[in-house]
């Protein structure tokens, strides 16, 4: 037959060929969030480039405090490594605060701006699903931006101990402490908790600012914002109460009062009069957490915002 | 079987019908010319075949329901809604990377060699390239689709015409083989009408004309009336008159050619000067159209 001739030529197009339409549910999301780490570049880019910020500024300081180690002839990092171990705790601070903002401009811009410059009738003409499409996006508020937060603190922690380390050892300093003195473990867990308990703590923001993006024509930063103030003070005005207020505010700092223990959460303020060495860490209670009605109550609301932002992408008009 | 099987479907905006009744039966293996006016609705029935929006009535595509199976319908639908939705800070490599990804039908070999004839760089991003340059990328990615229902919604407005006619080239002579359909609509449509196998006008939301080319050439006539005819023309009552270059042509329905040799040049009109002519005749028809 004349055809077997192709026939090796051929199978090994047409094998994955009828593989491929059978696609498995998972390929579609990791592509749609794929695509969105493409789009938007600012997700790594801008905690990078915090993390080189606050690098710049050490390594600025840890110049002048070579100055000052040199001048003091009686340092001794046994006793004042507590002073050099206090920024790796401030130093997460900005990476945390500026992945923070990212999300929430993320989110805002999401279902908003494929509309806008109308590549949502592209995404459309292929098979993923509206459910598909927005949970690609829920997952780069939710998942791709902490990890990629703890990833840049914990390369940013790694490079202050080595930036560290060096300053001690040009001097003739013992930099031991640093390594030993440290509580890293405690440090680097009660990091990843605090980013998982505010990413988990924030979902109904990130679920609210969602909708609000797939159901805004234009300023979806302002219809997410406005009606929740302008609630609050009208309540505040015609009843003299202010539950929406305080139940707005305590969406915004009750993810750090519950999810660390009370007596010890100011810890971190107390940290520079607590004495050398000890790096008093807010004590991390995940049980007190998980049995706060509002993280679960918070929980089923960015459901429902997130099942609502589905349901505006497939139901609105193309145009 | 039927690719797009419509009956009686209905939308409206508010008080505004977009369609009003619509009936339209296409079957597997045409290709579809859907033309009419501005706000005639064409985009409205697209969008209700392709899933994109709601509708009354009933409306098979490939045997679904658009609007509850949209997603198992897209693996077998592609559509160019547009000659500018590809999203503009996507690169060309990574457009090939996302469709190869999400699409089970899609073949990266052919997307490849298609862009290869063209001036595109893997590396550019759609925001660099000219307007014919997308469109060449569009229809690139979407001829790679081995799908069996294509929607082309005006998919050259705006291009130059030499991107116009390879456009439709390409589309005729790489991609479309008797097994796929294809529905396009477009304003330029002496451009396509040599590719169409049949053509359906829409006004006011409704189907004025639907009916194959063959058909078309079998029923309309148009004669460039010898001056001395022009009255006998009349007689016969055309379906509209129009002076070119102090001539009279007269467009005939329903008369057969021999009846109207005797009157002057017979030819088959253009698919431009029937639309012309069948649509005034509907809005001339219309309360309250002007005199």
């Amino acid at each position: 037959m004349s055809a077997s001739s192709e026939i090796p030529a051929v199978v090994p197009n047409d094998a994955p060929q009828s593989g491929r339409s059978v696609v498995p549910a998972t390929r579609p999301l990791y592509w749609s969030i794929r695509r969105e780490l493409w789009e938007h570049r600012s997700i790594y880019i801008a905690p990078l480039v915090a993390a080189g910020v606050v690098m710049f500024g050490l390594l600025i300081s840890a110049i002048r405090l070579a100055h000052h180690l040199s001048d003091l002839p009686h340092f001794d990092p046994a006793q004042d490594g507590g002073v050099l171990a206090l920024p790796f705790g401030f130093a997460a601070i900005p990476i945390l605060a500026t992945a923070l903002i990212v999300a929430v401009f993320y989110c805002l811009g999401a279902l908003n701006g494929e509309r806008r410059d109308r590549s949502i009738l592209f995404w459309k003409s292929l098979p993923v699903s509206d459910l598909n499409a927005v949970l690609a996006k829920a997952a780069v508020p939710m998942l791709i931006l902490p990890i990629v937060a703890i990833a840049v603190v914990l390369g940013l922690h790694l490079a202050m101990l080595l930036l560290g380390t060096a300053v001690l050892a040009v001097h003739g300093l013992d930099p031991s402490p640093f390594w030993t003195g440290v509580p890293w473990l405690n440090v680097e867990v009660t990091l990843i908790y605090l980013v998982a308990a505010l990413t988990l703590w924030y979902a109904p923001i990130y679920g609210w600012l969602l909708m609000v993006s797939a159901w805004a024509k234009r300023a979806p930063f302002l219809w997410a914002v406005l009606p929740p103030l302008a609630l609050s003070l009208l309540e505040k005005i015609a009843l003299d109460t202010s539950n929406i207020g305080s139940m707005l505010s305590y969406r915004i700092h009750g993810g750090f009062t519950e999810a660390f223990d009370d007596d010890v959460v100011g810890g971190m303020h107390r940290l520079p009069h607590t004495g050398p060495m000890h790096v008093d860490l807010p004590r991390i209670d995940p049980a007190q957490f998980l049995a706060t009605p509002g993280l679960w109550a918070g929980l089923v609301f960015a459901a429902a915002f997130i099942a609502a932002a589905v349901w505006l992408r497939r139901y609105r008009e193309p145009t | 079987m039927a690719c797009i099987e419509a009956r009686g479907l209905r939308k409206a905006y508010g008080k505004n019908m977009a369609l009003d009744g619509v009936d339209l039966r296409v079957e597997e293996g045409r290709i579809l010319g859907l033309i009419g006016p501005n706000g005639a609705g064409k985009s409205t029935a697209l969008n209700a075949m392709l899933g994109l929006t709601q509708y009354q009535g009933d409306l098979t595509v490939l045997g679904r329901n658009p609007w509850t199976q949209r997603d198992a319908l897209m693996r077998d639908v592609c559509f160019i809604a547009d000659v500018a939705v590809l999203p503009r800070w996507m690169r060309v490599s990574q457009a090939l990377d996302y469709v190869a990804g999400v699409h089970p039908r899609f073949d990266r070999f052919k997307a490849e060699a298609l862009l290869a004839r063209t001036d595109i760089k893997r590396t550019s991003k759609v925001r660099e390239l000219s307007k014919g340059m997308v469109t060449q990328l569009h229809l690139a990615l979407v001829m790679a689709i081995d799908a069996r229902l294509l929607v082309l919604d005006e998919p050259t407005l705006g291009l130059d015409i030499l991107y116009r006619k390879q456009f439709y080239d390409t589309l005729l002579n790489d991609y479309f083989d008797h097994s796929r359909t294809i529905i396009v609509t477009t304003h330029q449509v002496e451009e396509i009408e040599h590719i169409l196998t049949d053509v359906a006008f829409i006004d006011q939301g409704r189907i004025v004309l639907d009916s194959t080319m063959e058909a078309i050439e079998a029923r309309y006539f148009e004669v460039m009336v010898a001056p001395e005819q022009v009255t006998a023309g009349r007689a016969f009552k055309p379906l509209v008159e129009r002076q070119v270059f102090g001539r009279s042509i007269m467009l005939f329905d329903h008369l057969g050619r021999d009846q109207l040799a005797g009157l002057g040049d017979v030819r088959t009109p253009s698919i431009a000067d029937l639309f012309v002519a069948v649509i005034g005749a509907q809005q001339s028809k219309r309360p309250g159209a002007a005199a």
